[in-house]
């Protein structure tokens, strides 16, 4: 199955994820991150696999997305 | 669409660690949340890696947000003043045609401050990619209006809106570059919704695939979100890029003619030009081909020198130091000649910086010269404490009555001027003292000198005066007692 991983500590939480996701399958965490912000999280199911939170995501290395297993 | 791997994770074009970032998050970018720029930046990171030029890509940071572009790409870069980007690529391209130069710019760098350089590359069509990030303001500064700022768009200096009657209308860079005939391709793309970024990312790679293919100019232009400039969240910030953006600069190709392009055909590669087509250009005839002069032969506080010669402008202080350079030139070594002089022709002040050297020389500015010739006192005051210690100072005694005062230096006084007056012409001062010069230094081979002339004094019934000259300064020094 697709799906993503946040790296937490290097997630802004624009938010731009959650609002771009066709599956919407990110949501924002409740934690707060070392950054001071609601990162974004995977809900843990869901993902297709698409990579448009790849894509829209300003941070390098804040979002992985696993298309295949 | 290109080919998406299986795991798409940080592009390894990036570094990993932003060790030029002066804090210490340097796994982040310094950009706000939701700023177009990173997206921007991983799409070209990730057609870096998938096109394998990581080591023959030069990335140009502008000024603006972007200005840290080099905390990021783990490419050759440069940082360069402000709008020069195109400039600078041109220079880069063109010395290193196998280079990929990307010149990154945002709308103030490119639209407004350096929005002729920008036009005249394209006009050149340069090879090289630009990508010019539009975010309709200065995002850097604090948000202030911008040239692409859109009307009525209220920013901190259009606090009531822009208003073309007073501020003029957007500028249109895709649509006004395009008119050019040199361009090959010019797309407006947007950093936003599914369609919109994956159209930019495949704008992004045929960009950079057009430079790598030799086809000449090619912009990217990407609507970018800046939401702290604008005061709106990033969202939202997306949602007015494609609600009031798109209307005043509409997105799609404005310019594609990379199908009838030829590969290659825009590559400027410098061709190798053979010594003799250089002395054909130069006029170099004579014995200038033949002497190759040895400085190991020169006595050692001469060898390689630098000269610094100082004047009224009129004095002929800018042609003796041609002469010099040439002379050095016809020898087949290198020499630099560079003036500085007001915009008097006569009168003023004028002095110019000569190397020669058997090695390359790097800077033609001369800080401490070996050899200073001065003709005017202001140019002794000057530039006395600039010669090296153990230099040779020439010095013309007509015009200077205030000797000079330092001890460490070897000191030629000569009467130039009144020498010269004696032989026609007080314009032949600066011969008498090349003769001085080659009687000093032993530099020069003296019949490579008379055929400089032949190239450098424009008035042929001169030369035989300028030859007395040079014959007479060398006289005076084999008599000089000191």
């Amino acid at each position: 199955m697709p799906s993503i991983e946040v790296h937490t500590d290097h997630c802004k939480g624009c938010g731009l994820c959650v609002d771009i996701c066709p599956a919407n399958v990110i949501e924002f965490s409740k934690e707060i991150n070392n950054l001071g912000y609601h990162p974004a999280q995977y809900k843990g199911e869901g993902c297709t696999g698409c990579t448009l939170c790849f894509y829209t995501c300003p941070e390098p290395d804040a979002i992985v997305v696993h298309r295949k297993d | 669409m290109a080919q998406l791997k299986n795991v798409l994770e940080k592009p390894s074009s990036f570094y990993d660690v932003f060790l030029r970032k002066p804090d210490k998050y340097q796994q982040d970018t310094h950009y706000c949340p939701g700023c177009g720029h990173g997206i921007l930046h991983k799409l070209i990171a990730e057609a870096i890696d998938d096109f394998g030029i990581a080591d023959r890509t030069i990335m140009i940071s502008p000024v603006g947000c972007s200005v840290f572009v080099y905390y990021y790409f783990d490419t050759g870069n440069f940082q360069v003043a402000h709008g020069r980007a195109p400039a600078v690529a041109t220079g880069i391209k063109r010395n290193h045609p196998d280079s990929i130069v990307i010149s990154y710019q945002g709308d103030g760098d490119l639209g407004a401050i350096g929005g002729n350089n920008i036009l005249q590359a394209a006009n050149r069509g340069e090879s090289i990619t630009v990508f010019f990030v539009n975010n309709a303001i200065y995002g850097m500064t604090g948000g202030q209006m911008a040239p692409t700022t859109l009307l009525g768009q209220k920013t901190m200096t259009s606090p009531y809106g822009r208003k073309a009657t007073w501020e003029g209308y957007p500028l249109k860079v895709s649509e006004l570059l395009s008119t050019l005939e040199a361009p090959v391709y010019i797309e407006r793309v947007a950093l936003t919704y599914g369609k919109e970024l994956m159209k930019a990312r495949k704008a992004v790679r045929k960009a950079i695939q057009t430079q790598i293919d030799g086809k000449g100019f090619s912009l990217v232009e990407a609507l970018s979100m800046c939401p702290s400039g604008w005061r709106k969240t990033p969202v939202d910030a997306k949602k007015w890029v494609k609600e009031e953006m798109e209307k005043t600069f509409p997105l799609g190709v404005y310019k594609d003619i990379t199908a009838e392009r030829e590969k290659g055909s825009w590559d400027r590669r410098f061709e190798e030009v053979p010594l003799d087509k250089y002395h054909e250009l130069l006029g170099l005839t004579g014995k200038a081909k033949e002497i190759g002069g040895d400085m190991s032969k020169v006595e050692e506080k001469y060898r390689n020198p630098e000269f610094l010669i100082a004047g009224f402008g009129g004095q002929g202080v800018l042609l003796l130091g041609k002469a010099l350079a040439e002379t050095g030139m016809r020898h087949n070594w290198n020499s630099t000649w560079i003036p500085s002089y007001g915009p008097e022709m006569r009168g003023g002040t004028a002095n110019c910086h000569v190397k020669i050297s058997d090695k390359k020389i790097g800077s033609p500015v001369v800080d401490n010269p070996d050899v200073l010739i001065v003709l005017n006192q202001p140019s002794l005051d000057k530039f006395e404490k600039d010669l090296k210690p153990g230099g040779l100072l020439i010095y013309n005694t007509t015009m200077i009555h205030k000797k000079p005062t330092r001890t460490d230096i070897d000191i030629l006084p000569m009467p130039a001027s009144e020498m010269a007056d004696k032989l026609g012409s007080l314009r032949v001062a600066n011969m008498v003292i090349i003769g001085a010069i080659i009687e000093k230094t032993k530099l020069f081979d003296l019949d490579v000198v008379f055929d400089t002339l032949n190239n450098i004094v424009s008035h042929k019934k001169f030369i035989p005066m300028n030859i007395d000259a040079i014959n007479k300064g060398i006289e005076y020094v084999k008599n000089y007692k000191g």
